[in-house]
This record gives C-alpha cells, sequence and structure tokens, in this order.
C-alpha cells in the first residue's frame, strides 16, 4: 500500500511552526525593517496632526464658528440630552437586532426559493423574484410611510400598531431582498461538480443544499453580508420618521427643548461608534477570505 | 444471475453533437472493466451517464438486471449503490477528511454518527491517510486528496465503483500512490469501471479493456488482446500515439 511522502506539512496541519534560530544577515534586516517601519509611523503621525491642525483652524477662524459652536457644541446640552439619547439608541439597537436575524433568514429564504428548479415551483420562483424586484426598488422611506402610516389605517385586529415594530418589519421586508441577492450569489458561485459531488454519494437536493452548497455560499458572502449589516445600522434610525423614539427622535426632542443642535452630534456620535467595531470586523473577515482565496 | 452493469445501446447529444453513440458494455461482478480512448471519446460522459448525473438520450442502463434510466426509476436509490471518484477530486471544502468520508454514511445511510466516524478513520487508514484525518482538503496535495475521494467514495460500500480518470490531475510521483489502492481494491474484489489513460495500470488491473471512438465502443476485449494486438486501426493508431507520448508501460 502506498504511504506518504515525507511530507512536512503533516506535522504543521494544526500546530503552529516554532520560531527558527535566526541568522546574523536575517537580524540585521529585521532590526532595518523595524526601524523603517518607526519611521513610517512618526511620519504618518505628524503628517495627521498638521493636517488636522490645518482644519481645526480653518473651521475656527471662519466668521460663523461663534454661533457654530454655541449651537452644535454645546457641552452643557450634550451632557444634558445623553440620557434621553442614549435611552432612544437602547431601542435602535433593539431594533437592530431583531431586524437583521429577520433579515437574514428571510433573505435566505428567499435566495433558496429562487434557486429551485422544476414546474412545480414556478409560482415560487416567480413570487420571490417579483419581491426582489419590488423591495429592491422601492426607497426605503417610502416604505416606512407606506407600511407604518398605512398598515395600522387599516384597522385590522391582531395587526401590530407599534411604530417601532412596524419599523423593523419594514426594515426587514426591505432589506431581504437585498440579502436574498448576496446569498444567491454566493450560491451560484459555488462550483456545480460540488453538488454533482453531492447528489453521486446519494444526497438529495435538500442535503445537498444544506449541507455542501450553503456553507460554502455562506462563507463566501460573509464580507458583503457584514457590510450590509453596517448600511443597516445606520438606516434603524430611520424608523423615527414614524415617531419611535430612538435616539434621532429623541434628539429631535432635546433639540426642540433646548434650541440646540447639539444633541445631533451626540446622536451621531453614538452612531459612528457603533458602527466601529462592525466595520473592524468585516474588514477583518474580508481580509481572511482573501487570505484563504489566495491559499487555495 | 445478472451482470452489475450492462449498458444497451446508450445515447448522449449535447445539442447537435452526438457524444455517445449506442454503447454498448457489460461489466459481471468482482470485474475490472477499463475505458480506453482519446481525449473527448465520451469517456467521462458515459460514467456520469452510468452514474445518472446526466439524463440519456437514448437506450438503457440496467443496474443489476434493473432499468434505472427509465425515468420511473428512482435515481437516488440506483445512485447510492453506485460511487463515482471523479478527475478533478470534487471534495467538499468545507469539510475535513474524514467529515467527507463520514457525510454519506451519516446522512444517507443513517449510520450513527460514532460508527460512520470510526469507520471515516478505519477507510483513510486504507489510503495511508490517517493522519490527516482532520486536515481540510486545501491543506492536502493532489495525490492525497484524491485519496480521501476514493475512501470517500468507499464509504458507501459501492456495488459498483466508477472511477474517471483519477490520476490525470496528478504529478507523475503521485500517481503510483492513488493507482496502488486501485489495485488493492481490484484485488479485493470490488466491482470497478473505470477511465484512464495510463495503460501500463490498465494492462495490469482490468479484466476487460473497452476503446472507445465516436461514441462508440470500438473494439473490446481481454487486456493482452486490446493493447497488444488490436483488431482496428483506429485502437492501433490510438495506441501507436500513447506508446508515443510514453503512457504505455
Ligand atoms: N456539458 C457539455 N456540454 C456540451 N458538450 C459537452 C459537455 N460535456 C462534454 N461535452 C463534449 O462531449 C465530448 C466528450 O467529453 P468527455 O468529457 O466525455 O470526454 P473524455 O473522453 O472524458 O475526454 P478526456 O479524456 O479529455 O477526459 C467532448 O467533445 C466534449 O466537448
Ligand atoms: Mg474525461
Amino acid at each position: 500500500m502506498a504511504r506518504l511522502g515525507g511530507v512536512g506539512a503533516g506535522a504543521e496541519v494544526r500546530g503552529t511552526p516554532v520560531a527558527p534560530e535566526l541568522s546574523p544577515l536575517a537580524r540585521d534586516r529585521l532590526a532595518y525593517r523595524r526601524s523603517r517601519a518607526r519611521r513610517s509611523t512618526l511620519v504618518a503621525f505628524a503628517s495627521t496632526v498638521v493636517f488636522a491642525g490645518a482644519v481645526g483652524v480653518g473651521v475656527v477662524s471662519s466668521p460663523g464658528w461663534p454661533r457654530v459652536r454655541d449651537t452644535f457644541f454645546d457641552i452643557h446640552v450634550a451632557w444634558s440630552s445623553l440620557p434621553p439619547v442614549l435611552a432612544g439608541l437602547w431601542l435602535n439597537i433593539r431594533v437592530l437586532v431583531v431586524a437583521e436575524i429577520g433579515i437574514l433568514v428571510l433573505g435566505l429564504l428567499i435566495a433558496v426559493l429562487r434557486t429551485l428548479r422544476g414546474p412545480v415551483f414556478l409560482p415560487v420562483r416567480a413570487l420571490a423574484t417579483g419581491y426582489v424586484d419590488l423591495f429592491r426598488g422601492l426607497p426605503l422611506l417610502i416604505a416606512l410611510y407606506l407600511i407604518g402610516f398605512g398598515v395600522p389605517a387599516l384597522r385590522l385586529s391582531g395587526v401590530p400598531t407599534d411604530t417601532a415594530v412596524l419599523g423593523t418589519i419594514t426594515l426587514i421586508l426591505v432589506y431581504s431582498a437585498y440579502v436574498a441577492e448576496v446569498f444567491r450569489a454566493g450560491i451560484e458561485s459555488v462550483h456545480p461538480s460540488q453538488r454533482a459531488a453531492a447528489r453521486s454519494l446519494g444526497l438529495s437536493h435538500r442535503q445537498s443544499m444544506r449541507l455542501v452548497v450553503l456553507p460554502q455560499a455562506v462563507r463566501r458572502v460573509l464580507p458583503p453580508l457584514l457590510n450590509d449589516f453596517v448600511a443597516l445600522q445606520k438606516d434603524v434610525g430611520l424608523i423615527s420618521v414614524l415617531g419611535a423614539v430612538d435616539a434621532i427622535r429623541a434628539a429631535q426632542i432635546e433639540a426642540a427643548r433646548t434650541f440646540n443642535f447639539t444633541p445631533y452630534l451626540v446622536a451621531a456620535l453614538l452612531f459612528v461608534l457603533l458602527a466601529i467595531p462592525t466595520g473592524r470586523v468585516a474588514d477583518a473577515v474580508a481580509a481572511r477570505a482573501a487570505r484563504r482565496q489566495g491559499a487555495s | 444471475m445478472s451482470p452489475v452493469l450492462e449498458v444497451r445501446g446508450l445515447v448522449r447529444r449535447y445539442g447537435t453533437t452526438t457524444v455517445l453513440d449506442g454503447v454498448d458494455l457489460t461489466v459481471e461482478e468482482h470485474r475490472v472493466v477499463t475505458l480506453i480512448g482519446s481525449s473527448g471519446s465520451g469517456k467521462s460522459t458515459l460514467l456520469r451517464c452510468v452514474d445518472l448525473l446526466e439524463e440519456v438520450d437514448d437506450g438503457q442502463i440496467l443496474l443489476d438486471g434493473v432499468d434505472v434510466s427509465d425515468p420511473r426509476a428512482d435515481v437516488a436509490a440506483a445512485q447510492r449503490r453506485m460511487a463515482i471518484v471523479f478527475q478533478a477530486f470534487n471534495l467538499f471544502p468545507h469539510m475535513t477528511a474524514v467529515q467527507n468520508v463520514s457525510l454519506a454514511p451519516r446522512v444517507v445511510h443513517h449510520v450513527p454518527a460514532a460508527e460512520a466516524d470510526e469507520r471515516a478513520h478505519e477507510l483513510l487508514r486504507r489510503v495511508g491517510l490517517e493522519r490527516f484525518a482532520g486536515a481540510y482538503p486545501d491543506r492536502l496535495s493532489g495525490g492525497q486528496q484524491q485519496r480521501v475521494a476514493i475512501a470517500r467514495a468507499l464509504a458507501v460500500q459501492p456495488r459498483l465503483l466508477l472511477l474517471d480518470e483519477i490520476t490525470s490531475a496528478l504529478d507523475p510521483e503521485l500517481v503510483g500512490e492513488v493507482l496502488a489502492i486501485v489495485r488493492e481494491l481490484a484485488d479485493g474484489g470490488i466491482t470497478i469501471l473505470m477511465a484512464t489513460h495510463e495503460m501500463g495500470f490498465a494492462k495490469q488491473v482490468s479484466d476487460q479493456v473497452c476503446f472507445l471512438d465516436a461514441g462508440r465502443v470500438l473494439e473490446s476485449g481481454p487486456p493482452g488482446q486490446v493493447l497488444g494486438d488490436p483488431v482496428h486501426d483506429r485502437t492501433r493508431q490510438f495506441l501507436a500515439r500513447v506508446i508515443a507520448a510514453g503512457r504505455l508501460v
């Protein structure tokens, strides 16, 4: 029986390789590279300070600055508006989590429905396609008005009238259309030979989809999915147009109460802070995906 | 008793080109039948048709005497009794070697997970890869991937094993390790229908060699006769080209 050759890769399949002893040449090169890296960091730091300083001086020396400072950067207003805006942000976060889960489930479902073959599924396929066409083209703001104000106006019993709930439903409906297309692209990017291999092993269509195609598809579309998630993070603020007291609505109320725009800045800052971790995760996932592509 | 596989007058067309033009073929139990023929002669197409991965335009495929090419036949049930190893391995990249091997026994044949896992390890040991059970396909060499693919095919205990040029994507030094396993399987009595360009190997393991030309089996018989003393000019020309390419050992 054939044995594997002396392939060293075996030992490294799991564990981390041991760092080898460095030669003087390698040490010298490493030291040089480090000093270069330090220099680049310094240059980057200095240029950032100079640039920020120039912008700062430009803004502060503009004729309207004193007024802008008082209406946008009032520290007392910022402090007093923080609790209500934070309370509003908590609503945004809850909407975000529920909407994201709904979007992933509905998006995946629609994507899978669109890939079904055979005449039996024609109506299902047509419905899924129509859904994507409709909600991908509909501006989110209009969808919010139509669902947020239209549905309660029907006065049907059992239908939710809470504005946050209606806003969440709208976000799910609209974003699912995008996410379904992302999933579908992923499904179609899996080579047909994978399906053939699964079928030849006797797996049913559903088993092939669930165990072979979808895991590969989802891995591939993770970076664009995270990108859509970042976009959703700020679009949850749009539910404020329905009157739901989220961070933006709370800021609006505070601004009206204090005759000052600072609460908007507070809300903006909080949204940006919320988006930063997701953005970093998205970058890391994209980088990992790129590395894997390069490796295989 | 009926043969494991009987192909009668098989026709397969792609658009206007007829790739298989009335193929007749019989594979008896415990036999190794080898398909040879130039590139594009339809070897892969024939194997894919037999495995019911492609529909046939005419003719019949009988598995243990049952016509499985009939549209009313249970395709999944027939596929469960065959296994194919592809030219390009087609391992599932998101699963480790052992998961690749145990998948079908678990989800198709409902073998309990622990037992399927144990049998998968046993099969990997058989192809010399127990050390790589936890490795993902992209960490394996071509030869190692192809051996996992063979283990995966064997895991479903197929009545008929189909091998499609399983060494043609491999570097010459990796060919030996894969062929050694096939030889062992053949000695073990498993029924095999395979396509290959390795004439030396075909000569060693086959009970019967079929030369495929223009969508038909032009010539078939014992390997010594077909490869050593062919009847048809076309076969002679093909073998001469193969010898010129250094593939006939
Ligand atoms: N899906 C397809 N659509 C159209 N034509 C196809 C398709 N698959 C195969 N063919 C054609 O069928 C013919 C036979 O292909 P096949 O892959 O069976 O050849 P082969 O004998 O396996 O060749 P090789 O030795 O190169 O693997 C070729 O001419 C090929 O172009
Ligand atoms: Mg081929």
